[in-house]
């Protein structure tokens, strides 16, 4: 062991340069059992969707042991933590890999974006020129698309400017919140820090909550379903990841909450909240993309 | 303050072996992970292979001999599936593992425990892809690019099949972000980003563009997924949607996907020719810039795949040009190469043959795609044999001959072993020789207008069509030479010298042969030239 080099707890490439060695974690477990998990999963989602009877069982097996994994590696990973394995080298390892995880969600809504899109300036469009009138005499191809070429009207599009500019305003908050709760925890103030984290997965879930109300007064008052057409498609695919990333965020920033509770990050040392902070604003940013171009224009 | 020997109390395993099963399955070493990588590539090859000797088998006659239709789709489908998902991909990525940190000096791979992870989620994609087979409707049989609407019918094996897609991209995702990371992050004392090994800059390119685009793979299959079980119109025009539109959002992802298993290829023909020419890399910094800009441009030509579908026709003018446009890049890297040996002292072993093989029959895979990119040669050849021959030029005597120059040159490395060289040469004339007989007869198959993905035939398409079935069968079985030259050789072969190859500089080959477990636990300072050679090297800890 190289006692000259006293790793410290310091930051960014100085540091980094200074450190000649770098934590290898040991055999572990879990990447088997998180395997195993996503195999019960994709087998038991094709088996359920069949209607093959050991489906949902697959799935609940599958949903169950990723739980485990998920409880179990980040143990693991909370204890290397505190432990003192990760310093400045792997710190930066963290931000590097948490960077190209956000990139690849960017990518994965940027799929999504481009079916939207394509829908409204190409297919859409294209569908109620002269060339399908033929096909298709009454099709309107207004946006948003309360009718569709082949499909029984009797929908509504969502507004923007009542619930979704509530929760528009609710996301910015949590963003706020976030960020206040981060200068808290680099100044060291411990309760100001609690509370904002604790605002800001209460937002989270006010969120949450009220999305679930938005979807079952469209579904319910304006009629409108995943099958309505490219609007209904689109509307619920685009918020329902979101809204599912937004879960996620919201439980990751209760687990922060925990670790804060119970001691975890200091001013120099606190990766984890910052990796959740990251991707709350990178969910932020999609919500205000979705809030233009899905609920708005 | 935590310490380093703080950190050695943790649980790690940086001073023993593990024994038995678990040192392969809770595996944390990038060698051994990059081990289980490259045999699971090999078993899929195999896999694929068998599927493929079947197609061949059909179409060495007119007329239906061996299978149905239905099977005989189902068979096209997950040959393209299991040899681009299961073999080429993650043969790229077991070599990353096994070669980068020792050729950037890094200790190990920057996330090791995910690395696990992305090895081991492979094996339950492939699980759920073979198994579709055996499900009511059989496997997925809308061929590898699960074109809607074929792909929003049919059974349970195109759920199975969108299942193990999503696997795979999760696996691929995190194997990327690995490399991006350790590449980025972990590179030791004095190998700049502009001294790395040409292997080194391909792998950090291809694994920006997974990151960028697998996820893309996985939205598109979702669509296809929710337009099969709930109610969607993402590709059907009744609701407002288009078929058309898998085909943009599939092929945004499959023209880079084209690179992914292309670059890799080149860096490593760009490590091995500079060794057995015995002459630095010509042209290195182009090289780079050549690679980074196939890869931008890769992003922009997508459409390409499409010239039959009924684009405008400026569309179309600018796909063909900037399909064109990756010629230039493309044209600079062969030159390099050929530069490269120029006037070098060349000895032909068998990586180096593999290598040369790759430089030559890659390019004609590369010209009749600049013939396919000009979107009025291509409204004729689109769907044909043409486009077969075309892409089994790149993908088998491109990425597959680069894979077995790799296993070649880096097998004494890995097994401390030599290979017999007299069953690599004839694995080596015997895979040329039958790769051509099998794929260069497509062409003209294609161009007299023989259609891709049928089990049948007009009768004057007999005589390529049996060349070509034989070539097939001659190609797999030498493959079992490879397989037996590997086995035999770790098992009884000469122990390998410390450096194998005469010409070879790179970080790799400072170190111990075969590598030790634990290689660079402790940093060390370098002295890099381009394309990682190595001019100096001090401290730097194995064991």
């Amino acid at each position: 062991m190289q006692s000259h080099e006293v790793a410290d707890n310091g930051h960014g490439a100085d540091a980094a340069a200074r450190q000649t060695r770098y934590y290898v974690p040991s055999p572990s477990r879990w990447p088997l059992v998180g395997a195993l998990a996503l195999f019960f999963l994709g087998l038991g989602a094709a088996f359920a969707l069949n209607g093959v009877l050991i489906g949902p069982w697959s799935l609940a097996i599958g949903a169950a042991i990723l739980v485990w994994m998920l409880i179990g590696w980040f143990g693991d990973v909370v204890r290397e933590s505190r432990a003192g394995a990760y310093r400045a080298r792997e710190d930066m390892s963290f931000r590097w890999g948490m960077g190209w995880f956000i990139f690849s969600e960017v990518m994965f809504f940027a799929a999504f974006f481009g079916a939207l899109y394509y829908v409204r300036v190409i297919s859409v469009p294209e569908l109620g020129d002269a060339a399908h009138k033929l096909l298709y005499p009454d099709f309107n191809p207004a946006w948003p698309l309360v009718t569709a070429p082949g499909l029984p009207a009797g929908y509504q599009a969502m507004g923007a400017w009542g619930l979704p500019a509530l929760n528009t305003a609710i996301l910015l908050t949590s963003g706020a919140t976030l960020t206040w709760a981060h200068w808290a925890l680099l100044a060291g103030r411990r309760s100001r820090l609690l509370a904002g984290l604790g605002a800001t997965v209460l937002l989270g879930v006010l969120f949450l909550l009220l999305q679930a109300y938005e979807y079952r007064h469209a579904m319910h008052e304006l009629g409108l379903t995943f099958a309505s057409g490219a609007y209904g498609m689109t509307f619920y695919m685009m918020t329902g990841f979101h809204g599912l990333h937004v879960l996620v965020g919201t439980l990751i920033l209760a687990v922060i909450w925990l670790r804060v509770a119970r001691g975890d990050f200091d001013a120099r040392h606190h990766f984890g909240f910052e990796a959740a902070a990251w991707y709350w604003h990178f969910v932020d940013v999609v919500w205000l993309l979705l809030f233009v171009f899905v609920y708005w224009l | 303050m935590a310490t380093v020997e703080d950190s050695a109390h943790l649980p790690h395993d940086a001073h023993g072996k593990p024994g038995g099963w678990a040192r392969w399955v809770y595996a944390t070493n990038h060698k051994d992970i990059g081990t289980l990588y490259l045999w699971f590539a090999f078993a899929m090859f195999i896999s694929g292979g068998v599927m493929a000797l079947a197609i061949r088998a059909e179409l060495f006659m007119p007329g239906l001999q061996f299978w149905q239709p239905e099977l005989f789709n189902q068979l096209t489908t997950l040959h393209g599936l299991v040899m681009v998902f299961g073999a080429i991909m993650p043969a790229f990525t077991g070599l990353a593992n096994w070669m980068l940190p020792l050729m950037i000096g890094a200790p190990d791979m920057a996330f090791a425990r995910m690395n696990n992870w992305s090895f081991w989620l492979l094996p339950p994609a492939a699980l759920l892809l073979m198994l579709s087979f055996w499900v009511p409707g059989g496997a997925a049989a809308a061929g590898w690019t699960l074109y809607a609407p074929l792909s929003t019918q049919g059974g349970m094996g195109m759920d199975l099949t969108i299942f193990a897609i999503h696997i795979l991209g999760v696996s691929s995702v995190m194997g990327a972000i690995n490399i991006v990371v350790t590449v980025l992050n972990l590179r030791a004392p004095g190998m700049g980003l502009m001294q790395m090994p040409m292997f080194a800059w391909a792998s950090l390119i291809t694994a920006y563009l997974i990151i960028a685009v697998m996820p893309v793979l996985a939205g598109v299959v979702t669509m296809v997924l929710t337009d099969r079980h709930f109610g969607t119109h993402f590709f059907n025009a009744a609701g407002g949607g288009d078929p058309v539109m898998y085909q943009h959002i599939f092929w945004f992802f499959g023209h880079p996907e084209v690179y992914i298993m292309a670059l890799p290829a080149f860096g490593i023909v760009s490590q091995v020719i500079p060794t057995f020419a015995r002459k630095p890399l010509f042209g290195y910094a182009s090289m780079v810039y050549a690679t980074a800009s196939i890869a931008i441009l890769s992003f922009m030509v997508w459409a390409h795949h499409m010239f039959t579908t009924g684009m405008p026709a400026t569309a179309q003018l600018f796909f063909m040009y900037a399909t064109m446009l990756i010629a230039v890049p493309t044209g600079v890297k062969v030159f390099n190469w050929v530069a490269t040996m120029w006037e070098g002292s060349m000895t032909f072993e068998t990586p180096m043959l593999f290598a040369i093989g790759f430089v030559m029959l890659f390019t004609i895979g590369g010209l009749s795609g600049v013939i396919l990119s000009v979107a009025a040669v291509d409204v004729q050849l689109q769907d044909s044999y043409y486009v077969v021959a075309h892409f089994h030029y790149v993908l088998v005597a491109g990425a597959l001959f680069s894979l077995f120059a790799a296993v070649y040159y880096w097998f004494p490395k890995m097994t401390g072993k030599m290979y017999s060289e007299g069953l690599g040469k004839l694995h080596f004339w015997w895979s040329l020789l039958w790769f051509n007989v099998t794929f260069f007869p497509m062409h003209f198959l294609g161009l007299a207008g023989m259609p891709r993905r049928i089990p049948d035939y007009a009768l004057q398409f007999t005589d390529f069509n049996a060349i070509s079935s034989v070539g097939a069968m001659m190609f797999g079985l030498g493959q079992l030479i490879f397989f037996y030259n590997m086995v035999r050789s770790i098992r009884h072969g000469k122990e390998a010298p410390q450096l194998p190859w005469e010409g070879a500089n790179t970080l790799e080959w400072k170190i111990p042969t075969p590598a030790p477990y634990h290689s660079f636990v402790e940093a060390p300072e370098l002295k890099a030239g381009d394309n990682g050679v190595i001019l100096s090297m001090q401290g730097g800890e194995h064991h």
